[in-house]
């Protein structure tokens, strides 16, 4: 519950302006908080008078010091032969080196694997110090139940300090299974992380649709763990003579443990257009475009770009697209090199999947459309108009290239 | 059979704006709906009930007095009943806390059940962890993602269809199982005048802390095992070059220039 000392209170009203909530007012001249109040701390850290406290619990040092290293879940790409690593578990390699650097800690990729072959030279060449390699055929594919019981194995015997998942969908499945096992505190989708003076893990991320940021610690037990959104951290650059010592982790797995089957697979995306998380250019349509038929523009300039095509959330239900090429908060985050909005509004649930891109540019014929916000280049304009003589001047500076050369 | 919906009153987040100046939220006519993922849960309950016999469905929110509404919502929408999960030792609960509470108040207000749904995600929060921490705190099978929600016709199993990255999944689980959804119907239907009717005389119950089974210390934030130190704005946008009021023409020449000048080309 939150504490005000009246003594101290003079009735200023900032914390009232900066509660998110609206829990607080002055009533009889005196600050009342009522049960909209989630304890969230932004009145107390806006209080000069410290009229305000949350009564918080204890933890012993000395027990949580016993939780030593960094271990990053590894998801592997199913479709790959050797078994790869997915991108974002560079990215969190990247970003573990750093945390585990500034806790003189070790830095642990932790493989759950079939019994087929996989890339372990990959980890070391990423910073990683140790490779704990479970294995077992019940792990070929991703399950639920298979990879909870087996990472809170892992977690239980070896009691890391910091574990990290890539907010995948599987890491979003079963990070929370393990963390409600194990009586973790666990952060979603963070897109910052830092290690704070009293070795504390500061994990960032944004709530409210993207409208403010939250900084959360878990200061009562360990491990403190996380799920990263992909395409924040960069991919550290790799090592070719960096190597991790591998450890083979026993593991006891029964398929009577695993309580869900699949029974059919529907693969949408088709070989032609690659997936848009690890794309490297992207063209986004969104209602402006009107109709599907539409889209076939966007489509071409993807194609004379290297891109693929991608979407907002309102075509996708519109069925224009399938659900695999959404951005933002419910679809995918994406973070390529080029980004072109086409007829997108930008509403902050688009934005925050793909604030991220190096360059976007966008073209809306609505001026006050939020997506010119975060564009590096804007055009207000009709772009089913401007994209037909776009890809006319990209075709001959290509022949132009071509003849050239 | 008994299906339990777990939902959430948030607010209308793609209204929220931020005070430059404070870098707080504008609440100022923001309206609280029913998180449109549990609202999603709700339709495949209905759904479900319209499909099978014998069917009740359990509406279930932890949050102030006033997520009420959201519950009177899900009984105009199709929920037999209502159990409202409110108390001030509650608060500052994070998603370990919240999940505790919820998972223990099912099993005080419906011990029985066959099936929970909830929404795969809350649009404030947008965690996602809520509802596998149910499951994992009931020892349920658990299918997230789910699009379609059927049951096999022995009433054993749940069959869900999921997204996944690729495509499309259908994944069995024999009940009792949690599915969280993310999606339903994108047209969905108003209730009617008569629904509304109707919903004022089902039963909204209220469960409070001293119901339940959990020791005070595991309630609200004394049982949360996260903590948030500080809340800011998002960091300000780049700045940016905007081209209004060309000609087509110049609009797409000043796009390609662009695209040859960052060697896109």
């Amino acid at each position: 519950m939150l504490i005000i000392d009246h003594e101290r209170c003079t009735a200023c009203k900032v914390c009232i302006r900066n509660c998110p909530f609206g829990a607080l007012r002055i009533e009889d001249g005196l600050l009342q908080v009522n049960e909209s109040c989630t304890l969230c701390g932004a009145c107390v850290n806006v209080c000069r008078f410290k009229a305000l406290g949350i009564e918080r619990k204890q933890a012993s040092p000395e027990e949580l010091a016993k939780y030593k290293g960094v271990f990053v879940w590894v998801e592997l790409d199913e479709e790959t032969t050797p078994r790869q690593p997915r991108k974002v578990v560079l990215e969190l390699l990247g970003k573990g080196r750093q945390l585990a650097n500034a806790l003189g800690e070790e830095l642990v990729a932790v493989v759950l694997a079939g019994t087929g072959e996989v890339d372990l030279q990959v980890f070391g060449q990423h910073g990683a110090d140790r490779v704990i390699l479970c294995r077992h055929e019940l792990l070929e594919t991703y399950s639920t139940d298979g990879f909870t019981n087996v990472m809170c194995a892992v977690i239980s015997a070896k009691k890391p300090a910091v574990v990290l998942y890539g907010a995948t969908p599987h890491g979003r499945d079963f990070a929370p299974r393990v963390a409600a096992r194990l009586k973790l505190g666990l952060t979603a989708d963070c897109t910052g992380l830092e290690i704070d003076t009293d070795r504390q893990l500061v994990q960032t991320r944004p709530a409210f649709g993207g409208n403010i940021m939250a900084s959360i610690i878990t200061p009562y037990n360990r491990p403190q763990t996380a799920t990263v959104r992909p395409n924040v951290f960069p991919v550290p650059e790799k090592q070719p003579a960096g190597s991790a010592v591998t450890e083979e982790f026993p593991v006891t797995l029964n398929r009577s443990a695993i309580r869900t089957r699949v029974v059919e697979k529907n693969t949408l995306v088709d070989g032609s257009e690659a997936s848009i998380e690890d794309a490297r250019v992207i063209v986004a349509g969104g209602r402006g475009c009107q109709k599907a038929s539409n889209l076939d523009l966007l489509r071409t300039l993807a194609g004379q770009l290297g891109g693929t095509l991608a979407g907002s959330r309102a075509i996708v239900e519109q069925g224009w697209i399938p659900h695999t090429r959404q951005v933002g908060q419910s679809g995918t985050t994406v973070g390529p090199e080029l980004y072109i909005a086409v007829g997108v509004s930008g509403a902050i649930q688009h934005v925050v999947g793909m604030s991220s891109s190096k360059t976007v540019i966008a073209i809306n014929k609505d001026p006050e459309a939020g997506i010119f916000k975060t564009a590096d280049l804007g055009v207000v304009g009709d772009a089913l108009e401007i994209l037909p003589i776009l890809s006319a001047l990209i075709e001959k500076e290509k022949q132009m290239q071509a003849a050239s050369s | 059979m008994k299906i339990v919906v777990c939902v959430k009153q948030v607010p209308e987040v793609t209204n929220v704006q931020v005070d430059p100046a404070t870098g707080t939220l504008i609440r100022e006519g923001v309206k609280s709906i029913l998180n449109p993922f549990c609202e999603y849960a709700l339709d495949h309950a209905v759904r479900l009930k319209q499909a099978f016999d014998n069917i009740s469905i359990s509406a279930i929110t932890m949050g102030p007095p006033q997520a009420r509404d959201v519950l009177l919502r899900c009984l105009e929408l199709g929920a037999d009943e209502g159990i409202l999960v409110t108390d001030r030792k509650f608060a500052g609960a994070d998603t370990w806390a919240t999940a505790l509470t919820l998972a223990e108040a099912i099993r005080t207000a419906v011990p029985d059940f066959d099936l929970i749904l909830v929404g795969k995600q809350a649009i404030d929060g947008d965690t996602a962890q809520v509802g596998p921490e149910i499951a994992e705190i009931l020892g349920l099978a658990q299918i997230t993602y789910g699009v379609e929600v059927t049951l096999s016709s022995s009433r054993k199993q749940v069959r869900v269809t999921q997204e996944v990255e690729r495509g499309y999944e259908v994944v069995e689980a024999a009940l009792p199982a949690l599915v969280t959804c993310s999606k339903g119907e994108v047209v969905r239907r108003a209730p009617s005048f008569k629904d509304v009717l109707q919903a004022r005389k089902k039963l909204i119950r209220t469960i409070r802390a001293d119901a339940i089974a959990i020791p005070e210390g595991q309630l609200g934030l004394q049982g949360s095992f996260t903590q948030v130190v500080k809340v800011f704005p998002p960091p300000a946008k780049k700045t940016n070059t905007i081209l209004q009021n060309l000609e087509v023409e110049k609009a797409a020449q000043e796009i390609f220039s662009f695209l040859k000048e960052k060697r896109f080309l």
